[in-house]
């Protein structure tokens, strides 16, 4: 973030920089905040205006409401045991692909990496009608089959073994030769030698399909109908009452928790993040 | 005499290795595709379930459908928004933490901050504060100003849609802009400015032309992300007022999930893909010109 030009930067321009940037930053700051502050108002205070992001009478009510109005810790823990499964076996397939595509040659590797990277080009609304038809006769309609294997094994994937491959094609050859001296077979010097140096892709991948499996919506969607099986931008939705009404209080609790957790850990990893998807933008 | 030698072993790990993921385009990807163009060349029955070889109806139905200019209107409408106002936002951003100063890694991390929240949850946030009675319209209120019910008109819910998903996703370009701008030399500022050129200039002259690559393909990747933008339409506005915030992807749901024709959704699901496609193919021809950086 740094260039040399610029460090004779005068005290009065520094100081207008950051008033810039705080007056930016307001749109993106503030929304958050004002989500935390208002799941622990009391209802009818989250509608005073002018709006405030202060309260008299702080109140954990609306988290408790949060688990009864529906299952929500059974959708909270669907959504982290798919994210946790997807992530660990993103990592594995694209790993594997990206090693073999990066350092292995075997006839036709041009050829099926072109059709692998068919999967970057095909958003997933255009994938979706057929696979829920797919599904459907397979009987797979309303569990959360359908969320984890496309996930984990189709389009999401090739964008982690991409990353993996890239990463894998900059190592030296002299670390698989030495391998190979000490009796390793491939196998062998992928897991023992490659994927260790590989960490950084590797956290990459693992922030960046960890998030996309929190996230999905519109697969959840269209794949589950109980409400135990939701996931958790799913259920965020469904926080109304019998007239369909928003219950706020309820739903800002709700996203609060589903929102804070990733918030503290990239807060405490930005930089990883920050470069992981740097990374898997530019190359 | 040794059958297994390492050149047979290696080619054989090869596959094996490349199994799992080649099986998942074929199986999530490929083959989807392929039952989407057949499904377009068919009628469904929605009640019996059987389906009749229609030809190119769909296609012809196209022409025909009295909703898809506005649809299509909306989808340039939203993308168009969505790449000019993130593209200048972003190298407004990036070029402002462009410089050492302490505070920079604080507001990087703020202005990332919503990439990494859901996009439910964003926009649920966003969809309260632009409530008629929500915290926007309490604070214009709080100076003297009646705000509208921002996500019940035409004009100003294409714009909330568009400032949300802006704010939600600049955070990813902000990052691509720092990269480049770093890989400006920095002798080619310090000559220009013994040249005694004026900071505006040096912007325009130097920085903009050297990171333009990165501006076009960010461009591009962003509209491709804006095409398949489908929470934020369906919490904040579900398609709404009208149809003028219908894109192109929530009408496909719309037609194939909730009208259950699935012929014409995949008609239109194809239509996004060759969008995307042709974006895509763009990216790639331009992907030469990229500026390359080594980490």
């Amino acid at each position: 973030m740094n260039n040399k030009g610029s460090s004779r930067t005068s005290l009065l321009r520094r100081a207008l920089l950051v008033a810039a940037l705080a007056v930016l930053a307001i749109p993106f700051a503030v929304p958050t905040i004002w989500m935390v502050a208002a799941s622990i108002k009391p209802l009818p205070e989250i509608f005073k205006a002018p709006p405030s992001l202060w309260t008299e009478h702080p109140t954990l009510a609306a988290y408790g409401e949060a688990f009864t109005f529906q299952p929500f810790a059974r959708q909270y823990l669907n959504s982290v045991y798919i994210a946790v499964l997807v992530t660990l076996i993103t990592l594995l397939v694209s790993s594997m692909a990206g090693y073999a595509f990066a350092r292995i040659r075997f006839p036709g590797a041009n050829a099926l990496f072109l059709v692998v990277l068919t999967g970057l080009l095909v958003p997933s609304e255009v994938t979706i009608v057929p696979l829920f038809q797919v599904f459907k006769r397979a009987g797979m309609i309303n569990t959360h089959w359908p969320l984890i294997l496309v996930t984990a094994f189709g389009a999401p994937c090739v964008l982690a073994s991409f990353i993996m491959r890239q990463f894998f094609i900059a190592l030296p050859a002299e670390l698989e030769e030495a391998g190979r001296l000490d009796g390793l077979g491939r196998p062998g010097i992928w897991w023992r030698i490659c994927l260790p140096l590989a960490r950084p892709a590797l956290s990459a991948v693992a922030i960046l399909t960890f998030l996309a499996s929190w996230n999905l919506y519109l697969e959840p969607t269209v794949y589950l109908t109980s409400p135990e099986l939701f996931t958790l931008p799913q259920a965020l939705t469904r926080f109304t009452d019998a007239y369909g009404a928003d219950m706020w209080n309820t739903q800002l609790a709700a996203a609060t928790m589903t929102v804070l957790p990733v918030l503290i850990v990239f807060v405490i990893a930005q930089r990883q993040f920050v470069e992981g998807l740097a990374h898997s933008g530019l190359k | 005499m040794r059958y297994w030698t390492t050149r047979r072993r290696d080619v054989l790990t090869g596959y094996l290795f490349i199994a799992p993921q080649l099986a998942g385009v074929l199986l999530f990807v490929l083959i989807p595709v392929g039952l989407a163009i057949w499904y377009s060349l068919n009628k469904w029955n929605v009640f019996t379930g059987k389906q009749v070889f229609v030809g190119a109806d769909h296609y012809a139905a196209l022409a025909s459908d009295p909703q898809l200019p506005k649809v299509l209107l909306a989808t340039v409408v939203f993308s168009g928004g969505v790449v000019v106002l993130n593209i200048t936002l972003g190298l407004l951003i990036a070029v402002l933490l462009n410089r050492r100063f302490r505070g920079a890694t604080f507001f990087r991390t703020l202005f990332f901050s919503p990439v990494v929240v859901s996009v439910v949850a964003w926009t649920l946030v966003w969809g309260f504060l632009l409530q008629d009675n929500g915290g926007i319209n309490g604070l214009l209120h709080a100076i003297g100003v009646d705000g509208p019910n921002w996500l019940q008109h035409g004009d100003t819910a294409m714009l909330s849609v568009i400032v949300s998903q802006v704010v939600r996703s600049v955070g990813v370009n902000m990052v691509l802009f720092l990269a480049a701008l770093q890989g400006v030399p920095s002798e080619l500022y310090e000559a220009a400015r013994i040249d005694g050129a004026h900071s505006r200039s040096i912007f325009t002259r130097i920085t903009l032309p050297l990171i333009s690559p990165t501006v076009l393909l960010t461009a591009i990747i962003t509209v491709v992300g804006a095409l398949q933008s489908f929470a934020q339409i369906a919490v904040l506005t579900g398609g709404g007022p009208e149809l003028s915030t219908t894109v192109l992807v929530y009408y496909v749901f719309q037609q194939a999930f909730e009208f259950n024709d699935i012929g014409y959704g995949s008609t239109l699901a194809l239509m996004l893909l060759s969008f995307v496609m042709v974006l895509t193919l763009l990216q790639w021809q331009l992907r030469r010109k990229w500026v390359f950086h080594e980490q």
